[in-house]
């Protein structure tokens, strides 16, 4: 019976129509594996003998041991944002003479072998080899390792019991907020005691056995709680949610933009996949705080413009590169209806304009950190008024790939082509040099001016850009109606 | 009065659609009728100009429907559910084809009303987005938006597919209003033999992209057709 599931996923995989269509963010994806693989096989290795470096009166187990409740939580952060069940297309399996126990017994041991399970591996079985080579002793090296094995696996079960669960996640956040911060005031030291625990599981090795109960019953609950669900009405079931109609008449205003920018905020406060990405506009606002809070940045202004270009445009960039395909699905019906291109094109604009004024409005706190920041910001707003929409809506022409609105989008590729790459060259890396040059050539002034004006070129010329926008449009039309028809 | 000269359709060699000739005149409620792949589907893209003839064009009330848009004033259309903006509410989306078509808010409403019945109760006020809606009901909506601001061509893929039986004898009636003044042309596509015979006054059936048969319809239409398919 197993095999038959792992052959209908085999074929599943290298049928399926993205197959070769996505193999390039696949690739991507392995990339990043590949990254953290290495860096935590280094961390294993290397690490003993750099917490020794670093606390030489220390044992680098115990402090290990002491971090390790951090470690924990965060692996449970993580995987709540990034792990889904791996359920198998289970639908048509209902109806065949397979037991619901294997289903459930199959999908919950495959998710066994996830990712994310054998990620952290890299870490913690190089760094037993080098305790044991370091001559810890070898039965409580290995009672540490299989609890540190069987504690992975129980975060892997755990997971799935709280996930969707919103009061489960603030708690995780409490408790490696709380745990940083009373250690870091020396309150409590929360995290030494968890790892007072794990030194303990060192000394008496045995007493590793008990996370075996521990992995048993959380898989139990993990069984009972799907196995309950494996109907057509429960886990497989599309969750039909209580429309919610905001009033959007205020957007009366815009005339006959007005219908096209009430449907665009529609299609972002209600899809999953433009809901996620309006965490990527806070992230965006928020980027400055990496760099100037540090001296070390203080002074290198080409990261202003950087900066300014890029939290000021978080959503230009992020709602912009994937116009039209944001309307893909149902791309054919405005095709057919009597509206001007332009207008379609103009209310996107309009959206984006307003949003990188609002987005400098929010960053306007930056001023905390030099006035020339404040500056640099301003005149990357207007660079982005004026040159980075047109730049983004014209590359939105060649956008050839249909979106489905209901997939998450952290690491989600979907949509994504060489264009979205390509886009990003005009769009932060000219700004950004044209500024670093000026700078370092001609003064701060120049630079920031030259910035502006290039902005107030773009929006004076609006009228001829768009026009030119619009005949790119319809020239693709066919194609795009073509490519966006096909499903993933 | 839409004109069809030496339209064919080629995806490399295979032709799907080949027709020398074929007008429908202002006010006929014109069925098409066909096997799986006769061409059907694509006729009605060309027509939309959602796809391009390899040869030949389509006028639509005297307007090359690949050369200018100005026929979209004045045709209403519904294919399939990628008609349907999913994460609208019914009532929303109406709204935003009556923006659209030039209706405000009370055209819609006074629209809406005369399809109460047709929508059983389903559709309108049910808290409901339009991808969250059954078939047959997300067939209903998009119906009714075809016929939104007064179009003179109402082009419609399988109406009937989907829709429940009293729902069928409903849209039946609809679609013999629209036709009564013989103002509004109407084309409708359909594997229903018996449905097409009723509500269309002529009948032209397409196989493997060519036009086979063109029949006025009469009493003797369906069992004409019967015969023909049942081959």
């Amino acid at each position: 019976m197993i095999s038959h599931f792992l052959k209908l996923e085999w074929k599943q995989f290298f049928r399926s129509a993205a197959f070769g269509k996505s193999m390039g963010a696949k690739i991507l994806i392995g990339f990043f594996a590949v990254y953290f693989i290495l860096i935590f096989l280094g961390m294993g290795f290397g690490g003993f003998f750099a917490i020794k470096e670093m606390y030489p009166e220390k044992d680098p187990l115990v402090v290990v041991n002491s971090f390790l409740l951090f470690a924990i939580t965060g692996d449970l952060i993580f995987r709540y944002l990034m792990q889904k069940l791996p359920v198998m297309n289970i639908k048509p399996l209902l109806l065949l003479p397979i037991k619901k126990k294997t289903i459930v017994n199959y999908v919950l041991v495959k998710s066994s072998f996830s990712f994310f399970n054998i990620m952290s591996l890299f870490f913690y079985i190089p760094f037993s080899v080098v305790l044991i080579k370091e001559g810890y002793d070898t039965n409580g090296v290995l009672g540490w390792l299989f609890l540190m094995i069987l504690l992975v696996q129980s975060i892997n079960f755990l997971n799935f019991l709280v996930n969707k669960n919103n009061i489960a996640f603030g708690f995780m956040i409490a408790i490696l907020l709380g745990g940083f911060l009373v250690q870091r005031y020396e309150i409590f030291n929360l995290a030494g005691y968890v790892g007072q625990g794990f030194d303990f599981i060192y000394q008496n090795p045995i007493y590793s056995l008990v996370s075996i109960i521990l992995l048993v019953v959380l898989y139990q609950l993990n069984y009972k709680q799907l196995r309950s669900q494996v109907y057509l009405d429960e886990a497989i079931a599309i969750k039909v949610k209580e429309a919610n109609s905001s009033d959007l008449s205020w957007l009366n205003r815009f005339g006959d933009l007005a219908p096209f920018m009430k449907n665009d905020l529609r299609l972002i406060t209600r899809n999953k996949r433009t809901k996620s990405s309006l965490f990527i506009l806070i992230i965006g606002l928020l980027y400055g705080l990496f760099f100037y809070p540090q001296p070390l940045y203080a002074d290198k202004e080409f990261l202003f413009a950087f900066v300014g270009i890029f939290s000021t445009g978080a959503f230009l960039i992020n709602f912009g590169q994937f116009i039209p395909a944001w309307d893909s699905v149902y791309y054919n019906m405005l095709m057919s209806q009597n509206f001007k291109y332009e207008r379609y094109l103009t209310s996107k604009f309009t959206l984006m304009c307003a949003s990188v004024i609002i987005l400098f409005v929010l960053g306007i706190p930056y001023v905390y950190f030099g006035w020339k920041i404040l500056l640099v910001h301003f005149a990357a707003a207007i660079y982005n008024v004026g040159v980075n929409t047109h730049v983004i809506m014209y590359g939105g022409s060649f956008n050839r790939k249909r979106i489905n609105l209901d997939e998450k989008a952290a690491f989600n590729y979907q949509g994504t082509g060489a264009v979205q790459w390509l886009i990003g060259i005009p769009l932060m890396v000219i700004p950004m040099g044209l500024f670093a040059l000026l700078n370092w050539q001609i003064g701060f002034e120049t630079a920031t001016i030259t910035l502006a004006v290039l902005g107030f070129i773009g929006i004076a010329l609006h009228k001829k850009l768009m026009l030119v926008i619009t005949k790119k449009y319809h020239a693709s039309k066919y194609i795009m109606i073509h490519a966006f028809k096909q499903e993933n | 009065m839409i004109q069809t000269t030496e339209i064919s359709k080629k995806y490399g060699k295979a032709e799907v659609l080949n027709i020398a000739a074929l007008e429908i005149p202002t006010g006929q409620s014109f069925g098409l009728v066909g096997n799986n792949g006769a061409g059907k589907t694509t006729y009605f893209n060309i027509l939309l100009d959602l796809i391009r003839p390899t040869s030949g064009a389509i006028t639509n009330h005297d307007i090359v429907v690949s050369k200018s848009e100005e026929w979209k004033n004045f045709t209403g259309s519904f294919i399939d559910e990628s008609f349907l903006i999913g994460y609208l509410t019914p009532e929303e989306y109406f709204d935003f084809i009556g923006d659209l078509r030039g209706m405000n808010k009370a055209d819609v409403t006074s629209f809406l009303a005369q399809f109460d019945e047709f929508f059983n109760g389903e559709i309108i006020g049910k808290k409901k987005y339009l991808r969250d809606l059954s078939k047959g009901n997300q067939k209903k909506a998009g119906i009714a938006a075809a016929m939104m601001g007064n179009p003179q061509v109402v082009i419609l893929d399988e109406p009937f597919a989907n829709l429940d039986p009293t729902t069928q004898i409903r849209l039946k009636e609809i679609i013999k209003k629209l036709t009564e003044n013989r103002e509004i042309t109407v084309l409708i596509s359909s594997h229903d033999l018996t449905h097409v015979t009723e509500v269309c006054e002529r009948i032209v059936v397409l196989d493997k992209g060519q036009v086979v048969k063109d029949i006025q319809t009469s009493t003797e239409t369906l069992k004409e057709l019967e015969s023909y398919f049942a081959l």
